[in-house]
């Protein structure tokens, strides 16, 4: 949405609406998928009993199912109701004080893998055998599925006594320095020759170039990859919760879930996981809105590059 | 200026002696400049002319150590372009503006000078100076996108012009600006040549404007690039642009129209 339209353009749809839209349409298919996958069970009970029974009937049983294969909509709020709200914020039941444990090791380990992928992005833009040596490495840790990496990690560190927070961000560090180095490589790189050679009429130095040059012109790309890197961070971090076998975290509360056939609580998990996701990755939209705007010069001047 | 004889080499800002260049493409060698040989004088300005591919542009980028040639030797200021480069003996001006975007139009001309270690006060005083030259006082908190393409352009003439190099590549500054802007421009880069009594090289393709601003014309034509004529002006040093009119304009415009034409430049 543009706040400086010069002119007011014919009046769209607002977000707002587009969005409570598309909730709707997700719920009516929740429901449906509710009534389909919950049925042949609630049917096998009224045959059992040999009861009667009709299609609202059998609905409204599915939608209520204890244990259910898909809980309903209106199940999943209960239980986030009740591990959100009703549960004190320490309680080991409460799912904001797992989202919690999540969160601070997919902070740290957005932030180390946000630092080693720059590392590794200004290595391979300044140094040749860097550039050749360093990028097929990166590329191939990629394609090593994570979660067979996770538990040798969570494994090893806890044989060498580390446990808690450092392992886990480290498996959120190596899923998110890859589209890091990748953009800001790429962004590293996007200044124009002209401007290159501009700096280099004044016999600037590398580290001149790369302050007022390189770096002020990578943002834009840098900003692009921490949006993806924050998310993978959080996937990454519920990765390493689930061979910690259940202590703390929403991986630990999804996979305690699936233990104990509690599917409400793997979905409510589940939704906290992807609000603290989407919050993560729009709070990174925000400072990169503001950071654009200033490089774009839109805005106040008061800049160290 | 001590100089016993005109032609005293220690006079000579720029010595370009047999230069060659070869860029090496895909489908094979390109012979960008071909026999190159040129002495500019402290104090001249002089213009590069040819059509598009003549190598107008690689031949100042090789004074400016922007491109090594393939053979020959090039001495600015007596030494090699590169130790040129490295003491900061010129300034350049781009075909573009070339401005940084996230820079305010002060910010922008005070780039070189931050690069260069000047102190702050200094900066100041330099940036307020060669902005209010190129008429932009009072836009200095501008950004980029909010000037024209001429103003653009003179900010970046004054960024070029703030570290005060007696040395000044211009590299079809005015190319891409229209006919009223550029005249005006012209008139301007005129009048600062001859109060700063400062080396000017010139790339153009215009004929007017080389006529207009140079005292030297070098006439060049492609495939290989090479030097066709060497046209002395000797226009009176306070023209205006109604000069233009003059027989003494049109003769001089007509020689290097006429060395143009020579380069089969537009045969092939």
């Amino acid at each position: 949405m543009t706040t400086k339209a010069p002119y007011t353009a014919p009046r769209k749809p607002s977000t707002m609406l587009a969005v409570l839209t598309v909730v709707m349409a997700i719920i009516v298919v929740w429901y449906a998928g509710a009534i389909h996958l919950n049925s042949p069970q609630i049917i096998d009970r009224y045959e059992k009993k040999e009861l009667d029974w009709s299609f609202t009937q059998l609905a409204v049983d599915s939608w209520n199912m204890k244990r259910a294969v898909l809980p309903s909509p209106h199940q999943v709020l209960v239980e986030l109701k009740k591990t959100i709200i009703d549960k004190k914020v320490t309680s080991k039941r409460s799912l904001v004080y797992h989202a919690s444990v999540t969160l601070s090791s997919t902070l740290l380990g957005f932030v180390l893998g946000a630092g080693l992928g720059i590392a590794f992005a200004v290595g391979i833009v300044y140094v040749q055998t860097l550039d050749k040596s360093l990028m097929p490495w990166i590329i191939t840790s990629q394609t090593i599925p994570i979660l067979a990496l996770a538990p040798m990690i969570i494994v090893v560190f806890g044989a060498l006594g580390i446990t808690g927070v450092l392992p886990k961000s480290l498996i959120s560090m190596y899923l998110c320095f890859f589209p890091v180095t990748v953009g800001m490589v790429k962004g590293l790189r996007s200044p124009q020759p002209m401007l290159v050679d501009l700096l280099n009429t004044y016999s600037a130095s590398k580290w001149q170039v790369f302050w007022r040059l390189r770096l002020p012109s990578a943002v834009p790309f840098l900003f692009a990859s921490l949006k993806v890197a924050i998310a993978l961070s959080l996937v990454g971090a519920i990765v390493a919760e689930l061979p910690t076998g259940g202590q703390a975290g929403l991986g630990s509360r999804l996979l305690s879930g699936s233990y104990y056939g509690q599917t409400n609580l793997i979905w409510a998990a589940l939704i906290v996981a992807a609000v603290v996701s989407a919050s993560l990755v729009s709070l990174v939209g925000v400072v990169e809105r503001k950071v654009c705007l200033r490089l774009a010069g839109g805005q106040e001047v008061s800049h160290e590059h | 200026m001590n100089s016993a004889t005109a032609d005293n080499p220690i006079d000579h800002v720029v010595e370009v002696n047999e230069v060659c260049l070869d860029f090496h493409t895909k489908d094979g060698v390109v012979s960008a400049l071909s026999d190159i040989d040129l002495n500019i004088k402290a104090g001249e300005f002089v213009s590069f002319i040819g059509p598009s591919g003549c190598g107008k542009t690689t031949l100042m980028r090789v004074l400016a150590d922007l491109e090594k040639p393939t053979s020959g030797s090039v001495l600015v200021n007596g030494t090699s372009p590169e130790e040129a480069r490295k003491n900061r003996a010129y300034g350049y001006v781009f075909q573009a503006p070339a401005l940084l975007p996230w820079r305010t139009v002060q910010d922008n001309v005070l780039l070189p000078l931050e690069i260069m270690g000047y102190d702050k006060h200094r900066q100041q005083k330099l940036a307020h100076e060669y902005l209010q030259l190129v008429n932009l006082s009072g836009f200095e908190n501008k950004y980029p996108w909010q000037l024209s393409g001429g103003m653009q352009q003179r900010v970046s003439i004054a960024r070029a012009l703030s570290v005060e190099p007696q040395l000044l590549f211009m590299d079809e500054p005015f190319g891409a600006l229209d006919e009223i802007t550029r005249d005006h421009l012209n008139d301007q880069l005129l009048r600062l040549w001859q109060q700063t009594q400062k080396t000017v090289v010139f790339v153009t393709h215009s004929i007017p404007e080389a006529v207009f601003l140079s005292s030297r014309i070098v006439v060049m034509s492609p495939r290989p690039g090479r030097i066709i004529d060497i046209i002395d002006s000797d226009l009176p040093v306070d023209r205006t642009l109604d000069i233009r009119e003059s027989p003494e304009f049109l003769a001089i415009a007509h020689r290097v129209r006429a060395g143009l034409a020579a380069g089969h430049s537009y045969d092939d």
